[in-house]
């Protein structure tokens, strides 16, 4: 596996590790095979009780909990399977999901955030050291003293920022080599302008060096974005979770005997078995077996559609009732899950870029700087004619200005918006779709799986005589198919006992079958009992002789979907509904949930073109989406959320994701948005304060690298301070 | 004023001392399960000798 060795074997490309001592670092089990996620773990009992249960597994070799992931990861033997695993866990009271360890080799080392780290201790070490001599500097020291301390901060300074600074250079390069300006240019030039006159001044032992305020800039800067890093890290992981939750395996038929494959290894032709309640991993054509099929993550209808024989099917519906054996017609990106895809790209190229605050405040404040501190330069060299009085106060500006509260201005922000979101259940992916989520004034929803449930919920119990319902109940409870388990449901909370019916058998496509007091019962299809199929989705209980009884379902609202409906209206927000399901269900909901604005029957790319139709009219569109043929429309939409259910696919292409099945956090997150983006505005606006009172020093001459200091600190704190109040 | 040519050298050297634990234990993975080291402390399983 590629958990670990994803780090290089000798990182030594940073003079902080070349200072380490050469013990190696503690190995991480090479062969991780298992990962099982443990969402009910919680204290040190949980962590012994689960590491002494899976270590007496025979084939386990080691096991090691991770409490703060919530997970567990478990070297074996290779023919170890996690089904083993599981019921050992469910034995000692543990719930456990089996993670596919390959979707998470990029998590279990964070490269890029260790890196980071490494470098901001460095900063900090190395700023507080040299702040230590300039403080003994500001309060006197003179003569060959102060030169011992400016030429030892020189020492320091110099190798501390060749290493911690290097994102910036790299940043500042790879933007100037496109000829354009980024905020890291004006970092870059005030700390090497910075560094170059210090040096120059120590030398001729002057009385100024800016050794600190580059250290203090470099070490405000990698603060700045390592919160960044580390929010956008979590929120990764977490997603990253997510997929891996699912694993990719299919039962392929070789020789007339089933074999667990992983999905990449199937190939056209192949004989698959699908079992009831597992989803198609491939495109193709039914050879044995007949069933019904779940078809709402791609299309948006409800209503099971009846599968048999040379029916084709395609990858992500889910077979309902009986195993299914199919002939792979297209596999891996050939199907037509995959050719989604492509619709996706189409829309994405659509997509406005959106520059971000900091991108458009960056624009504005850079060359500005390098204006004012040009123009500084010049008239200091022309009235006083000295060179190195000039290029001295032209560091000054550069670095008074230099944008350590503007670094810090927008990370502080998001993280702290972000760690409140995910309190609610909300996982932010995107880094700028916080401010996106800010702008927006229409929201669009998808109706089966996002707005509901996706399971049926039975409706006209109270109409129909106890008796046929007890029945019915007899006959559902050996079913697991969604209208089967709505009936049962439904009945447990009424409170009506199943009949005493003998032989129930299920007709796998049709319903089941069975026998009460000599009459045959059944419950099923309209056609399989002979009953005219009605507008609504409904099964129908027969009873030798007697005409069939119609039970009536309606899909089940998501918790929190009026709540969220409401109170998006409330705020002024155009609310719509936009589903691939028929008319009649559409219109039901939509009333029912007051949005006045829907469209029904919508295929994958109306739903995408009405999007862009809406952008192009200046309307920015939040969509609200889970399935396959949403995927197109929640790329071209302004900002797209979408709940964990949601197919893998769907939730690549969203920014948001939301983790429970509540929906009522969506019109919270809206306003923590608005005020996030205002928090930002406000941090903008106090990073600009502090350089009107200071600019007009340093263009005069009057900055001391001490007043240097303390702008940029307190600049920094209080930017800080005022993201935090979001929390 | 010569006791600050001891005085720097070791201060240099002490914060140098605090950067290099601090590159040991990032290294050898100790920031990746924060939560669950803070209560492995309290397991009392491997009190009489170290785990094998």
């Amino acid at each position: 596996m590629a958990t670990a060795t994803a780090r290089p074997p000798s990182a030594a490309a940073c003079p902080g590790c070349v200072a380490t001592p050469t013990e190696p670092a503690r190995p991480i089990p090479e062969d991780v095979q298992l990962a099982l996620s443990l969402p009910t773990i919680h204290c040190q009992a949980c962590i012994s009780k689960v590491e002494r249960a899976l270590n007496a597994v025979p084939g386990v070799q080691s096991a090691r909990v991770n409490l703060t992931l919530k997970r567990a990861m478990i070297q074996a033997e290779p023919e170890m399977r996690a089904d083993a695993l599981i019921p050992v866990l469910k034995a000692e009271g543990f719930e456990a999901h089996e993670l596919d360890a390959g979707a998470l080799s990029v998590t279990g080392s964070d490269k890029a955030g260790r890196e980071l780290l490494m470098r901001l201790a460095v900063a900090g070490f190395a700023s507080m050291n040299v702040m230590l001599l300039s403080v003994s500097v500001w309060s006197g020291a003179t003569d060959a003293t102060r030169d011992m301390f400016h030429w030892i901060s020189a020492a320091i300074a110099l190798p501390a920022i060749a290493f911690a600074g290097k994102p910036f250079f790299e940043s500042a390069w790879s933007a100037l080599r496109v000829r354009r300006l980024n905020m890291d240019v004006p970092i870059v030039l005030a700390i090497v302008l910075a560094l170059v006159t210090s040096l120059w001044e120590t030398a001729l032992s002057g009385e100024h060096a800016y050794f600190d305020a580059a250290l203090t800039l470099v070490f405000f800067l990698l603060a700045g974005r390592y919160l960044d890093h580390r929010t956008r890290a979590i929120a990764r992981s977490a997603a990253q979770e997510l997929s891996a939750l699912e694993v990719p395996r299919a039962l392929r038929i070789e020789d007339g005997v089933e074999h667990e494959v992983a999905v990449a290894d199937l190939r056209v032709g192949d004989l698959i078995r699908v079992r009831p309640g597992g989803r198609m991993p491939v495109d193709g054509e039914i050879v044995e077996g007949q069933s019904e099929l779940d078809r709402s993550l791609l299309t948006g209808e409800t209503v099971p559609v009846y599968a048999e024989p040379g029916t084709s099917v395609s990858a992500g519906e889910v077979n309902l009732t009986g195993p299914l054996t199919i002939r792979a017609s297209a596999v891996g990106s050939d199907t037509s899950l995959h050719q989604m895809a492509d619709l996706v790209a189409v829309a994405e190229s659509g997509r406005s870029r959106y520059t971000s605050l900091a991108d458009s405040a960056a624009k504005l404040y850079a060359p500005g700087v390098h204006i004012l501190s040009a123009l500084s330069f010049v008239g200091w060299y022309l009235y006083s004619g000295d060179l190195r009085s000039a290029l001295n106060i032209a560091a000054a500006v550069l670095i008074i200005t230099c944008p350590c509260a503007l670094g810090l201005a927008v990370p502080a922000v998001t993280t702290a918006a972000s760690g409140r979101l995910f309190r609610k259940g909300m996982l932010i992916k995107h880094s700028t779709a916080l401010e996106r989520l800010a702008e927006i004034d229409t929201v669009v929803f998808d109706k089966t799986g996002t707005l509901t449930q996706g399971t049926p919920e039975l409706t006209n119990l109270d109409g129909i005589p106890h008796e046929i319902a007890s029945i019915a109940v007899g006959l559902a409870g050996a079913s697991s198919h969604p209208l089967s388990r709505a009936v049962t449901q439904a009945a447990e909370a009424a409170g009506i006992k199943p009949a005493e019916v003998s032989d129930v058998t299920e007709v796998p496509g049709f319903g089941t079958q069975g026998m009460l007091n000599g009459q045959t019962v059944r419950f099923g299809r309209a056609a399989w009992v002979g009953a005219e199929q009605g507008v609504h989705t409904a099964a129908w209980l027969s009873v030798d002789g007697a005409d069939p009884v119609e039970f009536q379902f309606n899909d089940a609202l998501r918790p929190g979907a009026e709540e969220a409906v409401s109170s998006l209206i409330a705020s002024g927000k155009q609310v719509i509904l936009m589903s691939g399901d028929t008319t009649g269900a559409v219109q039901a909901l939509a009333e029912r949930l007051g949005i006045a604005d829907w469209l029904a029957e919508a295929l994958p790319q109306d739903k995408a073109a009405r999007i862009a139709e809406m952008t192009e009219k200046g309307q920015r569109v939040l969509m609200v989406g889970d399935g396959l043929n949403d995927t197109a429309a929640l790329t071209a939409a302004h900002v797209s959320i979408s709940p964990a259910t949601a197919l893998d696919a769907a939730r690549v292409a969203s920014d948001i994701v939301l983790l429970g099945t509540d929906l009522s956090p969506i019109a919270e997150a809206c306003d923590v948005a608005k005020k996030a983006t205002r928090r930002i505005r406000e941090n903008f606006r106090i990073a600009t304060v502090y350089n009107v009172i200071a600019v007009p020093l340093a263009v005069a001459g009057l900055a001391t690298p001490l007043i240097a200091a303390l702008a940029m600190s307190t600049s920094s704190i209080t930017v800080s301070l005022n993201a935090l109040r979001l929390r | 004023m010569e006791v600050i040519s001891f005085l720097i050298p070791i201060s240099l050297f002490l914060g140098a001392v605090g950067l290099i634990a601090f590159v040991y234990t990032v290294r050898s993975n100790q920031y990746d399960d924060p939560e669950g080291d803070a209560r492995r402390i309290l397991n009392d399983e491997w009190d009489d000798k170290p785990k094998p």
